[in-house]
């Protein structure tokens, strides 16, 4: 039931759980234990949502930054990447390959807030031989969701 | 002199499910739970190849019995999954949709007066197709009891000496009925004892639910006495493409093509190049649909079952198939007075045949959130009906 069951609520965590067992054609309790054993085991690490903040009157930016860096001896990417990510600002830290080491996603108020971010936190880091930034302008999909998708009924009747 | 109308066409009754849901386009806030059609968007994959042979300017006729390409790929689909092998060049055509195939397949099979078996409750289109080729239909009417199978009892009993086919819908629209192997041999054996020919329709041979769809194709002795029909639409969510496909004797494929040639000319050729790739990339994607048709389908039988409404487990399709005889009402008088009280759209049972009054149709090609808002209002229509008789 594993995969199904992480298929369906990582689509829509809120489901109730009745439903989810009935769906998953169990029991409720054996869907609570295994729910449990997910957390348990780090497979589940949370329970969000995806909000458009665009659709609020808050601003956000968003930022890509592609970071270089040099890796330390004995801990790789490790150690500079847990410097990085520990600041609450920053959303995602991914280790990726190619042009660059690590990927920096950040999240503030402004434009001005991340300049700031980078300028003087990030740059200034031992081991960072340089970043660059991108600007998110617009978010059309997100964590597997079209954003601006409405539900439509497009089939007409036939016989 | 008078408008020339043919006498079969012009006797042949429209089909109930469009009569019921010319009321449902009137209403603008009703919840259809009537609709054949799978709910998802073809996958972006499929689609991307018929974008793809677009853009190269392919946009000739293909052959008469479609690309060359495409019918391998049939022949190794039904190869894999049936273990069937049918030569790409001779037992297989490409139609426009597996409706086509019906009709054409009767229509090289049948001369007037011969006998067609179809059990019902069925999709609607085998008894007119059968009628005008000038057969009489035998009908079969299936049991609950039996979970909507054919038995072998059943079909023994309508087998005289002008039988010449039968039609074989499973899994089954409207029931969501299955057939296993052991159900098949059973008839298998029949058929080649009486000389019977079956028409088996697998559209929704991909989609079942308790073990893999078995064709009667597969059964020893009966390859060669079977058309079976299947298609893109409901397995690959490619209804408006219109792309089907009959399997099976030369002999047969051979007249079939002549009339698909003669009337046709060829399937769409920017599905066949789509069903290439659907044939070749799209197992993954069958397998996401029939898993949450599959959530679904439970989902309705707990409803049913909280609700106490009596209906027999389908496993196939996306279909269920309540009993409402408890109500004392006829299946559209119910499906009419749900649809003006509670404003849902189901089907009546009787548009698939006298067997299926005192059912009704349920698809569940619907968002679970759909489905949940109509049980939630079928829950309620059946209480207050139950309330009124107590």
């Amino acid at each position: 039931m594993r995969e199904e069951l992480l298929s369906i609520i990582e689509k829509n965590s809120r489901i109730d759980l009745k439903e989810l067992a009935v769906r998953l054609g169990k029991e409720e309790i054996d869907v609570v234990n295994e729910l449990q054993k997910l957390e348990d085991e780090r497979v589940i690490c949370g329970y969000h949502t995806l909000v458009n903040w665009e659709k609020t009157s808050i601003e956000k930016v968003t930022a890509l930054i592609e970071v270089k860096v040099t890796p330390q001896r004995g801990k790789g990417f490790d150690r500079i990447a847990s410097r990085i990510y520990n600041y609450p600002e920053v959303r995602d830290v991914y280790l990726i390959s190619g042009g660059f080491d690590l990927l920096v996603t950040l999240e503030e108020k402004s434009l001005k807030d991340i300049a700031m971010f980078v300028s003087e936190k990030l740059s200034t880091l031992d081991s960072i031989i340089s970043t660059g930034t991108h600007f998110i302008l617009k978010k059309y999909k997100d964590h597997g969701t079209i954003i601006d998708e409405h539900i439509r009924e497009e089939r007409e009747v036939i016989s | 002199m008078s408008v020339p109308l043919n006498e079969t066409v012009k006797n042949l009754k429209p089909s109930g499910i469009r009569k019921f849901f010319d009321l449902v386009s009137e209403m603008k806030d009703a919840i259809s739970l009537g609709v054949g059609e799978p709910d998802f968007d073809t996958p972006w994959h499929i689609r991307d190849e018929g974008i793809y042979a677009l853009e190269q300017g392919k946009t000739f006729y293909t052959s008469n019995a479609g690309l060359k390409e495409l019918r391998e790929e049939i022949s190794n689909y039904e190869k894999r999954t049936q273990g069937i092998e049918y030569n790409p060049l001779s037992e297989v055509l490409v139609t426009v949709g597996g409706s086509e195939a019906i009709d054409i397949g009767l229509r090289a099979m049948i001369n007037p007066g011969d006998e067609v078996i179809i059990p019902q409750p069925a999709y609607v289109s085998y008894y007119p197709c059968a009628l005008l080729t000038g057969a009489k239909p035998v009908i079969i009417n299936l049991k609950a009891e039996n979970e909507f199978r054919l038995t072998a009892e059943e079909l023994l009993n309508a087998i005289t000496p002008k039988t010449k086919v039968l039609i074989l819908p499973f899994p089954n629209n409207p029931t969501g009925a299955i057939m296993e192997r052991e159900d098949l041999e059973k008839i298998a054996k029949i058929c080649i004892e009486k000389d019977i020919y079956v028409m088996s329709d697998e559209i929704y041979g991909a989609l079942t639910y308790k073990g893999k769809h078995v064709s009667i194709a597969s059964l020893e002795g009966m390859k060669d006495r079977t058309i079976l029909i299947n298609g893109f639409s409901k397995s690959y969510a490619m209804t408006g493409w219109r792309l089907g496909y009959a399997c099976g004797p030369s002999d047969i494929i051979k007249q079939m093509t002549k009339i698909h040639q003669f009337a046709i000319m060829c399937a769409p050729t920017t599905s066949q190049y789509a069903a290439i790739e659907a044939l070749r990339n799209g197992d993954d994607d069958v397998r996401l649909m029939r898993g949450a048709y599959n959530q679904r389908r439970r989902f309705l039988m707990n409803a049913f079952k909280e609700m106490n409404l009596e209906c027999f487990e389908p496993y196939g399709a996306f279909y269920v198939f309540p009993s409402i005889k408890e109500f004392g009402m006829t299946s559209e008088e119910f499906a009419t007075k749900f649809l003006e009280k509670e404003r849902v759209a189901a089907v009546p049972g009787s548009a698939f045949g006298e067997s299926g009054e005192g059912f009704l149709r349920i698809s569940y090609a619907y968002s679970i959130e759909n489905l949940k808002e109509a049980m939630t209002r079928l829950a309620r229509f059946v209480g207050k009906l139950r309330g009124i008789k107590g």
